[in-house]
C-alpha cells in the first residue's frame, strides 16, 4: 500500500476510479455536498451578492519549504476571493494526475488542502480526477474555483483608488518565489525562508472592519508588486510613491534575489495582500493585518499622487527617484 | 554603515556635487563606460539627484550592446549546423542579428545551451566528441581571461571539439575612439571597477596624459559612485587631469598579472568592429596562431551573407553608444523597439543604456524632491 502509484485505470471512470476516490479522495474531503456524490455539488446556503474565480498550478517542484502544490491550490483560490472583499465559502478541485506519481504524495497533498480549507472554513464540493501517461505531465496539476459570498457595505475596485491613499503591505517580500527558486538551483536556505504562502480571508474580513472605506486589495502573486503597483496606477489613473527603505526583504531573499538577478519587487507572494486605503483609516488597516499570524510584519509601503498619473516611482535607500515598471513577463515560470 | 548613515553620506555628497557645480561654472559630462555602473546608476535614482550642469552618459560598456549584428548573424549560422552544439551566456540569446536572434535558431530546433562560465563548455564538448561545441566569447577584458583559461584547458585536456567564435573587446582603445570623435564630448570617465581589476588603472592613463581628461576608477555601490562623481568635479574645479583609483581595495596601477598573462598567452589585440561605431584599431582580441585551431572561424570558416544592419531600419544604437543622444532621442525608442520586440541589442541586454531608460524611466521627475 506504501508503494501504491497513480495509474491510467484510476482516471477512467472503473473500478479503479472508485478506489481512487474512496481511498484518497473521500478521506481527505468529506463533506454533506461531497459526499452525495452527484455530477455536481448543490450549493442551498449562499445568499447575497457571490464572487467567482478560478486558478490552475503547475508550480515545479511540488514540495517546498513551507508547504506544497496542494496549499498553492487552496489558498491561491481563496485569496483571490478575499481580494475581492467576498468571504470564501466553496471550492472545486481538478486534479491532473501524472500515471506514477506515489498515492502517499497525493494523499499529502489533499492533506494539506483539507487542512487550508478547514482553517478558511470552506469546504471542497465537487472535483475531477483524469490521469495522464508518465512523461506527459509532472506529477500533478491542480485547478481549483471557488465561490464566495461579498461583504455587505463594502466595495473593492481598483478604480476606487485616488490620490493621497496610503499603500499598505502585509509583510515581507519574495518569500515564495525565493524558496522555489533556491529549490529548483539547489541553493540551501536558511531554516527560516519558507513559503510565506497562507490563506488571507480572515486577515480580509479584519481589515475591512478597521478600514470599511478600503478602496481595493490585491495580493501580489505573480509579477509582484511591481505588476501589481502598475496596475493600480494605469486603471485609478495616479502616481504611487513608494520608499525603498520601506520594502520589507528578508536578508537570505535579497541573497538569492542578488545571486539569480532578480528584484525583490517583481517576485511572487502567496500570502501577502496589499491594501489601498484612505489615509485616516490607515493605522487600523494595519493594526488590523498586524492581527493576523501572517501580517505581524506589515508595513506602510507608500501612497498615492494626483502627479505623475500611471507611474509608479521609487524613492532610493540614497534618496534618488526612479520608476518601478511592469515586469517584463514570466520572469520565474512556474512559480504557483 | 546603517541604512540611514548612507543617506546621510549620500546627501552631503550630493551637495559637495552642487558646490562645486557652482563654483566650476559651466556645465559638464561625465560618461560610464561599464554597463553595471549604468545600471547602477539608474537603480539608485542618481542622475535625477544631480544639479543642473552636472550630467551623466552612457558611453558603450555593454559588452552585448557593442557586439556587431553580423556577429549574431554567423552564431546563427554555425547554429543551423547539425554538427555544432552552441554554448553562451543567456544574455545573448534575445539579441536581434540582421533578421533573426539565437532564441528564435533555439526554438526552431538549433542545439544552444546556457553556460554560466565558458568553463562549462568543457563538460559539454567532452561529453559530445562528435560535435564541434562553440562557446560565444562575448566580453570586455573581465571575461577574456575566462575564456583564454578554458581554450588552455581545452588545449591540456586533448579536446580537439571546442571552439571559440570570439567577439571579445578591450576598453582603452575605446575610450582613445571617443575622445578622437568630434562628436562626442566627454568632460571625465567614470571608469571600470570590474574591467580594471584585470587591466590595473595605469592603463588608462593616457586619457589624463594625452586628452586632459580626468578619469576615476571606481565600484558599483551608488555610494562609490557618487564619490567618484565628486572627484572627478574636484579635479575639474582644480583643473587637474588624472587618473585617480577609488576602488583601491581591489584594484592597483598594474593590474593582474595572473589573468593577463593567461590572456596574452592565448589572444593578441586585433582590429575590431563594435557596432554602430566601427572598426577600432586594435581594439579586440584574435587568437594567436598557435591556438588557431580553437578559433572557430578559422578551424570551419564558414560564409554569411550580408543581413540588414540595425542602423538600416532606423536604430541609432551607434550614437547613443558614443553618448551624442538619449535613448528617447531614438526614433523607434519605446516604439518599434522594446525590451519585448527589441531592434537593437542596447534594449534586450540588462546592461543595456537603453533598456535601463526603458525599464528605470529617465530621470528628471516632474515632482517631488
Amino acid at each position: 500500500m506504501a508503494d501504491k502509484t497513480v495509474q491510467l485505470a484510476h482516471g477512467a471512470g472503473g473500478k479503479l476510479s472508485c478506489e481512487l476516490m474512496e481511498e484518497v479522495i473521500l478521506p481527505a474531503f468529506s463533506n454533506a455536498a461531497l459526499d452525495v456524490l452527484h455530477d455536481g455539488a448543490r450549493l442551498t446556503d449562499l445568499s447575497g451578492r457571490l464572487a467567482f474565480t478560478t486558478d490552475s498550478y503547475v508550480v515545479q517542484p511540488r514540495f517546498f519549504p513551507g508547504g506544497n502544490i496542494g496549499k498553492l491550490a487552496v489558498c491561491g483560490t481563496v485569496n483571490d476571493l478575499a481580494m475581492t472583499g467576498a468571504v470564501p465559502r466553496y471550492i472545486s478541485c481538478g486534479l491532473i494526475l501524472e500515471e506514477g506519481l506515489p498515492f502517499a504524495e497525493l494523499r499529502e497533498i489533499l492533506q494539506t488542502m483539507k487542512r487550508m480549507a478547514e482553517e478558511t472554513g470552506i469546504s471542497i464540493v465537487t472535483g475531477d480526477t483524469k490521469v495522464v501517461e508518465h512523461g506527459k505531465a509532472d506529477g500533478i496539476y491542480i485547478n481549483t474555483a471557488g465561490i464566495g459570498e461579498l461583504i455587505e457595505g463594502r466595495t473593492i475596485d481598483p478604480r476606487s483608488v485616488k490620490p493621497g491613499m496610503k499603500v499598505l503591505l502585509s509583510g515581507t517580500l519574495g518569500d515564495h518565489a525565493a524558496t522555489v527558486l533556491a529549490g529548483r538551483h539547489g541553493l540551501t536556505l536558511p531554516e527560516d525562508i519558507k513559503t510565506d504562502c497562507a490563506p488571507l480571508a480572515k486577515m480580509v474580513q479584519g481589515i475591512l472592519v478597521a478600514a470599511p472605506r478600503t478602496a481595493c486589495l490585491r495580493d501580489p502573486t505573480r509579477g509582484g508588486v511591481a505588476a501589481v503597483l502598475n496596475e493600480i496606477a494605469q486603471s485609478a489613473q495616479v502616481g504611487i510613491r513608494i520608499e525603498e527603505d520601506a520594502i520589507p526583504v528578508r536578508p537570505a531573499v535579497q541573497g538569492v534575489c542578488d545571486m539569480l538577478g532578480f528584484d525583490p519587487l517583481t517576485l511572487a507572494n502567496e500570502g501577502k495582500c496589499i491594501a489601498f486605503v484612505p489615509a485616516e483609516e490607515a493605522e487600523a488597516a494595519l493594526a488590523a493585518m498586524r492581527e493576523s499570524p501572517y501580517g505581524k510584519e506589515a508595513c506602510l509601503l507608500g501612497e498615492t499622487t494626483a502627479e505623475a498619473p500611471g507611474t509608479v516611482a521609487l524613492e532610493t535607500a540614497i534618496g534618488g527617484l526612479r520608476i518601478v515598471d511592469m515586469p517584463l513577463g514570466a520572469i520565474v515560470p512556474r512559480i504557483c | 554603515m546603517t541604512r540611514a548613515e548612507e543617506r546621510e553620506l549620500a546627501s552631503r555628497l550630493v551637495s559637495e556635487i552642487r558646490r562645486m557645480a557652482a563654483e566650476y561654472g559651466r556645465p559638464l559630462r561625465f560618461m560610464e563606460v561599464c554597463g553595471t555602473h549604468t545600471v547602477s546608476i539608474f537603480r539608485a535614482g542618481i542622475r535625477p539627484m544631480l544639479p543642473e550642469g552636472v550630467s551623466l552618459v552612457s558611453g558603450p560598456g555593454c559588452p552585448v550592446c557593442v557586439t556587431p549584428d553580423d556577429y549574431v548573424d554567423r552564431a546563427i549560422a554555425y547554429a543551423g549546423r547539425d554538427d555544432v552544439i552552441l554554448t553562451t551566456f543567456g544574455d545573448m540569446l534575445k539579441v536581434p542579428g540582421s533578421s533573426s536572434s539565437l532564441s528564435e535558431a533555439k526554438a526552431a530546433g538549433a542545439d544552444i545551451r546556457i553556460v554560466y562560465s565558458p568553463m562549462d563548455s568543457i563538460a559539454v564538448a567532452q561529453a559530445n566528441p562528435e560535435k564541434k561545441v562553440v562557446f560565444l566569447a562575448v566580453g570586455f577584458e573581465t571575461t577574456a581571461p575566462t575564456a583564454a583559461a578554458t581554450v588552455l584547458a581545452a588545449k591540456q585536456a586533448g579536446l580537439r571539439n571546442l571552439c571559440m567564435l570570439s567577439a571579445h573587446k578591450l576598453v582603452p582603445p575605446a575610450l582613445r575612439a571617443l575622445l578622437r570623435d568630434p562628436d562626442v564630448q566627454v568632460d571625465g570617465f567614470l571608469l571600470p571597477g570590474h574591467v580594471s581589476v584585470v587591466t590595473g588603472s595605469e592603463v588608462f592613463s593616457f586619457v589624463a596624459k594625452e586628452y586632459r581628461v580626468p578619469g576615476v576608477v571606481t565600484g558599483f555601490s551608488a555610494i562609490q559612485i557618487l564619490r567618484a562623481i565628486c572627484r572627478l568635479m574636484q579635479m575639474k574645479c582644480e583643473g587637474e587631469a588624472r587618473i585617480a583609483n577609488e576602488y583601491e581595495s581591489v584594484v592597483t596601477a598594474e593590474g593582474s598579472p595572473v589573468a593577463l598573462r593567461t590572456l596574452g598567452e592565448v589572444y593578441e589585440p586585433a582590429d575590431a568592429a563594435w557596432r554602430g561605431i566601427g572598426v577600432i584599431p586594435e581594439s579586440g582580441l584574435r587568437m594567436r596562431e598557435a591556438y588557431a585551431s580553437y578559433d572557430i572561424e578559422r578551424a570551419v570558416p564558414i560564409d554569411v551573407p550580408e543581413g540588414i544592419p540595425a542602423a538600416k531600419k532606423g536604430c541609432r544604437c551607434g550614437e547613443v553608444l558614443r553618448g551624442i543622444i538619449e535613448p528617447p532621442s531614438c526614433p523607434l525608442f519605446g516604439k518599434a523597439c522594446v525590451p519585448t520586440h527589441a531592434v537593437g541589442p542596447c534594449m534586450v541586454s540588462v546592461e543595456g543604456v537603453c533598456a535601463a531608460w526603458h525599464k528605470y524611466g529617465q530621470g528628471r521627475f516632474s515632482y517631488g524632491g
